[in-house]
């Protein structure tokens, strides 16, 4: 019993910092710009396939393959702020919520057309196991995990210490003034869509390495996302990495308790009750 | 009585009762299957602008609502053996009393808060209902096509439920006017320009959201039970589709959120669009368009939100004091 | 007694807004609310119509306390209130827009009356021409108008004004002080907070002023621009300190 709970908190947790990277991307928009953005899972769907792409087509190892799958999502997040996300961002909610979702639709719509939606998978197993005790874990698993905190640390750096992260925490904190100290709020607005898409690419990425998929996986993992960044408190994207542990924990040990058709239940009430007891999150919503 | 003589009211009810007339006297199969799906988008898309376009609140996960109507009315048609029409009934009042409890809840939520919760709603519901082996679990229930006979055959059946869906849509729409010119419906307008200054001027916000909630949430389980009575079979997937639920969303905004005519325009392009779409023979870039119908949908959607998004008859209602005379 | 308010305290966080603050305001009259800016006007206007809950204190109106109701009950009471940034519902029309004033205040009148009561009102402050306009395409002066056609339509006892006359030009300002005369004569009581000093020191009954969240003064207007700590006050804020003593000249 310890000892498959041990395993599953492993499971758990490791899936989980990976969960947390995603639901960063999502938070850091709506941080910055209140938007929450529909496409996300998408996006992430977009990662997973191209880490496969880059890996089957041109056996790039799948880890080196996040650097030009994140760029792309940067470049992608971008593309989309101008096109979409810009033009509504004072909007009622429902514009930029309609705005994204129309992306969502158009990725969706498109993906399914070229990839089809048959499973697939980036087949990285010879990279082999690791035991201690009684945890047995893929490495890729172990590597996944490792990958993402050093997105997380990596984030937290550029937002603490270069002059365009802190551009980026003064426009979440108030764009209206960031505009009158002269920092070019609506570039630095579409730079962070770009990046909240870029961590979605790289934590599709990294699912693609541990578990098969498809062009509509993205939802599943967008769900989870919203999940987990209110878990965290909105537009807090170190509560996101809690949240994505706590939900990654949920899903490993609730399965050694109760069927796992619960988990979901669980997940969700967890998460209205969240909204409605404590909306700023466990941790507090940004600021 | 006043309402009657209004073209707000009647120039949507003439359409409908048209639009629901015409497979009758054509009496085409395929033609009644389209219109069918028609008027259900009528019925739920008028539904949920009580809430969206009167209130303000956008929920993204209304469709809840069809799907537990159509989950109790279902269960009592297949294992208690009742007749359609009361089961529809208790189909409706299922998910009108679910709505009030959810409503007393989450409607203190605000923006981003309540449509996040909605999905939430939604996405449990259908978690919940995969657990719930006397509904059939995550394979669902499937009904016995004996029960047909009692409703003249599976044939007579679908004109029968098709005539009651078209009922429901003009209730909906009747209800969708009267909410609209009354003084509730008032409150509720005010509430979705300032809340806070709509309380300062006395109103109930709390109680008039939950009534519209409500509200929104009847018919939509109405027409639940119906539509899953006609298909035979219901599962959670099919019931609680997030999908379908934006789909309703996109209707609203294209023909105008807050109009009378808007949702019932907008339900008819976007069902003929979608059929047109998944038909057409058309390439663009190499891919068929019917392959890549969501995508052109999407970029439709985009084009109302960025573009006109007041939807069509919001628009027209800005362009000419005469048509914001005969268009609500 | 229209309304008492007792040692009336709000703190945000470590701020004070409000702090100790007692007045009382007899039926018909009208009272000048002054003070620098920041001096918490505005937030104790929040505490007395329930936006805000109290931190300390009682309000009584009408002989009823209003500790713990919610901005609707005390608007049912009939109380209303006009806002310092216009709040107007944008995309209902001006005519709308004053139906919901009466619809849901004192009466809570049905559609008919409340349109009756609207037409007329709207006639009264002089918007009748625009009814049929989106509220949003008014312009400040106006926008100012609907906000004290709606409380009216609601037919309050107590009528709270927050700086309706700021950004008005000299006649719009003439035109509303005749409006609010109108209104006193009505038999409704006003609170009115105000910067232009001629106007408040013309319409009021009495004034009191509140410093940094304190009442610092009170009494007839005479009284009150003649008092030491009020200057004291004003002097802090120049501008106002140059008005206040014109005024007293003129």
């Amino acid at each position: 019993m310890v000892d498959t709970l041990l395993a599953s908190l492993t499971d758990g947790l490791l899936i989980g910092v990976v969960y947390g990277i995603a639901a960063m991307g999502l938070t850091l928009i709506f941080g910055v710009m209140n938007v929450i953005n529909l496409a996300h899972g998408p996006i992430m769907a977009l990662g997973m396939f191209g880490v496969y792409l880059l890996f089957t087509q041109f056996g790039m190892n799948p880890y080196l393959a996040l650097i030009p799958v994140g760029f792309f999502g940067l470049i992608l997040g971008i593309v989309i702020y101008a096109v979409a996300v810009n033009r509504v961002i004072d909007a009622p909610h429902l514009s930029s919520l309609l705005a994204t979702f129309s992306v969502n639709m158009i990725i969706i719509g498109l993906g399914t057309a070229l990839f089809t939606t048959t499973f697939r998978n980036v087949d990285y197993s010879s990279l082999g196991t690791l035991t201690l005790g009684p945890i047995t874990v893929p490495l890729t698993r172990l590597v996944s995990a490792l990958a993402a905190l050093l997105v997380t640390g990596l984030l937290y750096l550029f937002l603490q210490r270069t002059r365009l992260g802190k551009y980026v925490r003064a426009v979440a904190n108030n764009r209206t003034s960031a505009g009158l100290v002269g920092i070019p709020s609506t570039r630095v607005l579409a730079f962070s869509f770009g990046l909240g898409s870029a961590l979605a690419t790289i934590a599709g990425g990294l699912i693609a390495i541990s578990l098969p998929f498809t062009i509509l996986s993205g939802s599943t993992y967008e769900l989870k996302s919203f999940v987990i960044v209110v878990l965290g408190g909105l537009g807090n994207p170190v509560g996101a990495l809690i949240g994505g542990l706590v939900l990654g924990l949920i899903e490993g040990v609730v399965p050694v308790f109760m069927k796992t058709t619960w988990v979901p239940v669980l997940e969700y009430v967890l998460f209205v009750l969240i909204l409605l007891v404590r909306p700023q999150g466990l941790l507090g919503a940004k600021r | 009585m006043k309402a009657w003589r209004s073209p707000g009211l009647w120039i949507p009810l003439v359409i409908v009762v048209i639009l629901a007339a015409y497979p009758a006297l054509t009496d085409k199969a395929s033609t009644r299957e389209t219109v069918f799906n028609v008027l259900l988008a009528i019925g739920l898309a008028s539904s949920l602008n009580i809430l969206l376009g009167y209130t303000g609140y956008v929920s993204f996960g209304h469709i809840v609502f069809f799907g537990l109507g159509g989950y109790a009315g279902f269960y009592l048609i297949d294992v208690l053996g009742w007749n359609l029409l009361p089961a529809a009934l208790v189909g409706g009042a299922v998910a009108g009393s679910i709505a009030l409890l959810l409503g007393l809840a989450i409607l203190r939520l605000r923006g981003a808060y309540f449509a996040l919760a909605t999905i939430g709603i939604l996405e449990a519901m259908k978690a919940l209902v995969i657990n719930m082996d006397f509904l059939g679990g995550p394979t669902g229930m499937e009904l016995n096509f004996q029960v047909y006979k009692d409703y003249g055959g599976a044939g007579q059946m679908l004109w029968t439920v098709y005539w009651a869906v078209a009922a429901i849509a003009l209730i909906a729409v009747f209800l969708s006017f009267n909410v609209k010119l009354s003084k509730f419906g008032l409150g509720l307008m005010a509430i979705r320009e300032d809340e806070d200054a709509a309380e300062v001027m006395g109103v109930v916000a709390q109680r008039a959201k939950a009534y519209a909630y409500v509200l929104s949430a009847i018919l939509p389980g109405i027409l639940g039970t119906l539509f899953f009575f006609k298909q035979g079979v219901i599962e959670p997937g099919s019931a609680f589709r997030l999908h379908m639920s934006i789909e309703l969303l996109v209707m609203v905004m294209l023909g105008g959120a807050g109009t009378v005519l808007g949702p019932i325009l907008g339900a008819g392009v976007y069902q003929v669009l979608r059929v047109s779409l998944l038909t057409s023979d058309v390439a663009l870039l190499g891919l068929r368009i019917r392959d890549i119908q969501l995508a052109v949908a999407g970029l439709l959607l985009l084009l109302i939100v960025l573009f006109i998004p007041s939807g069509a008859i919001g628009w027209l209602r800005s362009r000419s004091n005469v048509l914001r005379r005969v268009l609500e | 007694m229209m309304l008492e308010v007792k040692n009336v305290t709000k703190h945000f966080g470590g701020l004070t807004a409000v702090n100790d603050v007692s007045f009382d305001l007899q039926e018909g009259q009208i009272l000048g609310l002054i003070g620098p800016n920041g001096a918490g006007k505005t937030t104790l206007f929040n505490c007395i119509n329930s936006v805000y809950p109290l931190s300390g204190g009682t309000v009584t109106f009408r002989g009823r306390q209003l500790n713990g109701l919610k901005t609707y009950q005390v608007a049912h009471l009939g109380m209303a209130r006009t806002h310092q940034i216009v709040r107007p519902l944008n995309e209902l029309t001006v005519r709308q827009n004053t139906v919901v004033g009466a619809c849901f205040g004192r009466h809570g009148h049905t559609l008919r009356a409340a349109e009756k009561i609207a037409d007329e009102v709207l006639d009264f402050v002089g918007l009748a021409a625009r009814a049929g306009m989106p509220a949003g395409s008014l312009n400040v002066a106006q926008k100012k108008r609907l906000e004290l056609a709606r409380a009216l339509c609601a037919q309050p006892y107590l009528l709270l004004l927050d700086e309706v006359l700021a950004g008005l030009n000299p006649s719009e300002v003439v035109n509303m002080v005749a409006i609010i005369r109108k209104i006193r004569a009505q038999g409704i009581s006003i609170i009115m907070i105000e910067h232009i000093m001629h106007a408040i020191m013309n319409l009021s009954d009495r004034v009191i002023v509140l410093n940094y969240g304190s009442l610092i003064a009170q009494g007839t207007p005479d009284e009150v621009s003649q008092n030491e700590e009020v200057i004291q006050a004003y002097l802090g804020d120049p501008d106002l300190a140059e008005r206040l003593l014109e005024e007293e000249r003129a």
